[in-house]
């Protein structure tokens, strides 16, 4: 991928970093409705027509120096580390401070611009937490294209701000109200929509997971985050990270920074599920602990399922990580032992919120509270490693839209953890 | 495909070409309204004129599906409905003079297992599989499943299928190919897909011996319309809707009996 803006990086070219799908082991393919099979021929067409043409990533380049505000700025932060544990630096790769707030821009932008060569009209979404949503109707008012967003109905109510945010954007947001009315079944009517104009529309996937080209292509949209990271490192300690360590829902934000590292050995790498109310609780989202392989959405990976292949819904104080399978990429590196996948409670998500905001003055997403939990947690083993061991945390994404939830989850105010569309701004 | 394995529906289909018309290829799921309650269903269905079964086991995540049979497969599994009540069922119905085919998302398969699940559905009397997120490419472990027990394996092509791909799959699959009349998923539409009566000539041409076709056929003019040139007219929606509407089992029954009469009435006038 080019595409990058004026940062030194030194490209990782190991065999890990340039794997790319329909396959990662035994994981990824296409398990799709034949309807959909040449819609994804002509997108992996045109983006491997647009990974070789230099106006392409121009272009992507151009519009993430002027637009996202790329490169995002790398921040130490010694009070949080304090927490950490003694002698550890931890650094944020500051995702959050990305136009529209979060890693999610990456990708839309990049697929935005695929779809403007493939000469469709309209994009359709998915959206969890409402961040690749706001995205996605972000790079439809720039490009002007049409745009539709499904969205759970029960995420509509936890994340009222970034609705608001996709109709001030024109775009139309559809809260689907079938099943457990969360990601999954967003993703589900999104499929549904795109079988049915697949010849005018473009489904603007936005993780690593679904069929191939997409955990590949979003992947190579994201790892911008790592390749500057990894040269911003450089630039202040001259040297890789001890661990790297990422929230993962569907895993884009996670694999976006893992890539450029794959094939240096000395960096561990450590991604963060939602363990919700706990693994025995079975309330949570945490497929490497609590799911086994199977398909869903197009992609064989690790699921949360039943006896009988069910899916199983997930749970979890996030919206964004509230999803029952993974990327492909990511349950190959689980299984290849290249990454390590934890659980991280509700609970412990909230606490490494407060931390940050009390000791840095940064919001995150919850999302990435995960992540920052993840930090919290290394901390002990960490010291085991080196003697100022150094962990690269990606911060995803900024935590305005969770104000309420975070609010009513401190006692701040009386509510439920859910904020109502007309009441938002004055939260 | 090289193992010689005899297809209960091609047969069947064979049987009706020579009577000069299409097969009725009726769609219900497993587990609605009640397993003993879609069993009863489907017996009615065959008894008045359904001439292949296609039994659907219900799902969480049903992408190809409408609205009617969502419903449906929610009712099936908030009821506790099981992949092992799918077998039962296709067990009860089975040597009642209609093939059955069970129609399955795939990973219910790929979690009780590809051959353990070909090896129970054979035992059970079924004919094969209707795959709708299955395809070819990724069916290596089907197709030596379906071949080792004899089962048929039913694709789908889409108007969207290129030529290559219309090939592939014809040659893949055993039955017959299941032509979608239109972009899009299941429902009750206002009129068949123009571009249906093309791709079944299209899929033919790419050497499919038989093409059936679904998607929004619901009415008995749309089945005689879509009987004139497809092998197999191919109705769900519009039955599940006569059950999912009645204010009663008993009801349902009579209003499913009637819309499979309309609907084989149709057929069998078309050419």
């Amino acid at each position: 991928m080019s595409g990058r803006p004026e940062v030194p990086v030194e490209p990782s070219l190991g065999p890990l970093a340039n794997h790319a799908g329909p396959y990662f082991g035994d994981f990824g393919g296409r398990w799709v409705p034949e309807a959909l099979v040449a819609a994804l021929d002509e997108l992996e067409t045109a983006y491997a027509k647009a990974q070789t043409d230099p106006a392409f990533g121009a272009e992507l380049a151009r519009l993430h120096r002027t637009y996202t505000g790329r490169p995002s700025p790398l921040t130490e932060v010694p009070r949080f580390a304090a927490h950490v544990g003694e002698g550890v630096r931890v650094f944020l790769k500051r995702e959050d401070l990305n136009h529209t707030g979060s890693h999610k821009i990456n990708n839309v932008l990049g697929q935005a611009l695929l779809v403007k060569r493939m000469g469709k009209k309209r994009l359709i979404a998915e959206t969890g937490a409402g961040q690749h949503g706001v995205a996605t109707a972000t790079a439809a008012a720039l490009m002007d294209l049409e745009c539709t967003v499904y969205m759970g109905e029960e995420d509509t109510e936890r994340q009222a701000l970034n609705v608001a945010r996709m109709e001030l954007l024109g775009a139309t947001v559809v809260p689907v109200k079938i099943g457990t009315r969360t990601l999954k079944d967003a993703i589900n009517e999104a499929l549904r929509d795109w079988v049915a104009n697949v010849e005018t529309t473009h489904y603007l996937l936005g993780t690593v997971t679904g069929p191939h080209p997409f955990p590949t292509m979003v992947r190579d949209f994201h790892k911008i985050i790592g390749e500057e990271a990894r040269a911003q490192l450089q630039a202040e300690i001259g040297r890789l990270p001890d661990a790297l360590v990422a929230c993962v829902g569907g895993g884009s934000n996670a694999m976006g920074l893992f890539n450029a590292f794959l094939d240096d050995a000395s960096v561990r790498i450590f991604g963060f599920e939602a363990g919700g109310l706990g693994i025995s609780s079975g309330k949570h989202a945490a497929r490497f602990s609590g799911g086994e392989p199977g398909v869903l959405h197009g992609a064989r990976s690790y699921l949360l399922q039943d006896e009988d292949g069910q899916t199983r819904p997930s749970h979890s104080v996030s919206a964004g990580l509230d999803y029952p399978s993974v990327g492909p990429e990511h349950a190959w590196l689980h299984d290849i032992g290249r990454a390590q996948y934890r659980p991280v409670s509700d609970d412990e998500a909230m606490e490494a919120f407060r931390l940050l905001c009390r000791t840095e003055g940064i919001i995150p997403a919850i999302e990435s509270a995960h992540a920052l939990a993840g930090a919290v947690q290394l901390g002990r083993e960490a010291r085991e490693w080196s003697d100022e061991p150094v962990l690269l945390v990606n911060l995803s994404g900024r935590g305005d839209k969770d104000v309420a939830t975070a609010a009513a989850w401190f006692g701040l105010i009386d509510d439920e953890p859910v904020v109502k569309a007309d009441e938002g701004e004055q939260l | 495909m090289t193992v010689a394995v005899t297809s209960h529906v091609g047969a069947r289909l064979e049987e009706l070409r020579g009577q000069g018309r299409a097969a009725l290829v009726g769609y219900l799921p497993v587990g609605f309204p009640t397993v003993p309650g879609s069993v009863e269903a489907v017996r009615t269905m065959i008894d008045a004129g359904a001439d292949v079964v296609e039994l659907g086991m219900p799902y969480t995540d049903p992408v190809m599906d409408g609205p009617v049979i969502q419903r449906a497969a929610d009712v099936a599994l908030a009821n506790g409905t099981r992949v092992s009540d799918t077998l039962r069922a296709v067990e009860e119905v089975a040597g009642r003079g209609a093939p059955v085919l069970v129609m399955t998302y795939w990973n219910l398969v790929l979690r009780y297992g590809v051959d353990a699940y070909a090896r129970d559905l054979a035992a059970a009397g079924g004919a094969g599989l209707i795959t709708p997120d299955l395809i070819p490419d990724e069916a290596a472990d089907w197709f030596a499943a379906s071949d080792a027990h004899g089962l048929d394996r039913v694709f789908l092509v889409a108007p969207s299928s290129t030529k290559e791909r219309l090939a592939s799959t014809s040659a893949a699959s055993r039955g017959f190919v299941y032509a979608a009349s239109t972009m899009g998923v299941t429902g009750v539409r206002a009129s068949v897909g123009e571009r249906a009566e093309q791709l079944v000539a299209d899929t033919r041409e790419a050497g499919a011996q038989n093409v059936c076709v679904g998607l929004g056929v619901s009415t008995p003019e749309q089945a005689a319309q879509v009987g004139r040139y497809a092998d197999g007219v191919i109705v769900g929606s519009a039955l599940v809707r006569t059950l999912l509407d009645a204010s009663d089992e008993g009801a349902g029954l009579d209003a499913l009996a009637a819309a499979t009469a309309g609907l084989a009435a149709g057929v069998a006038g078309a050419r």
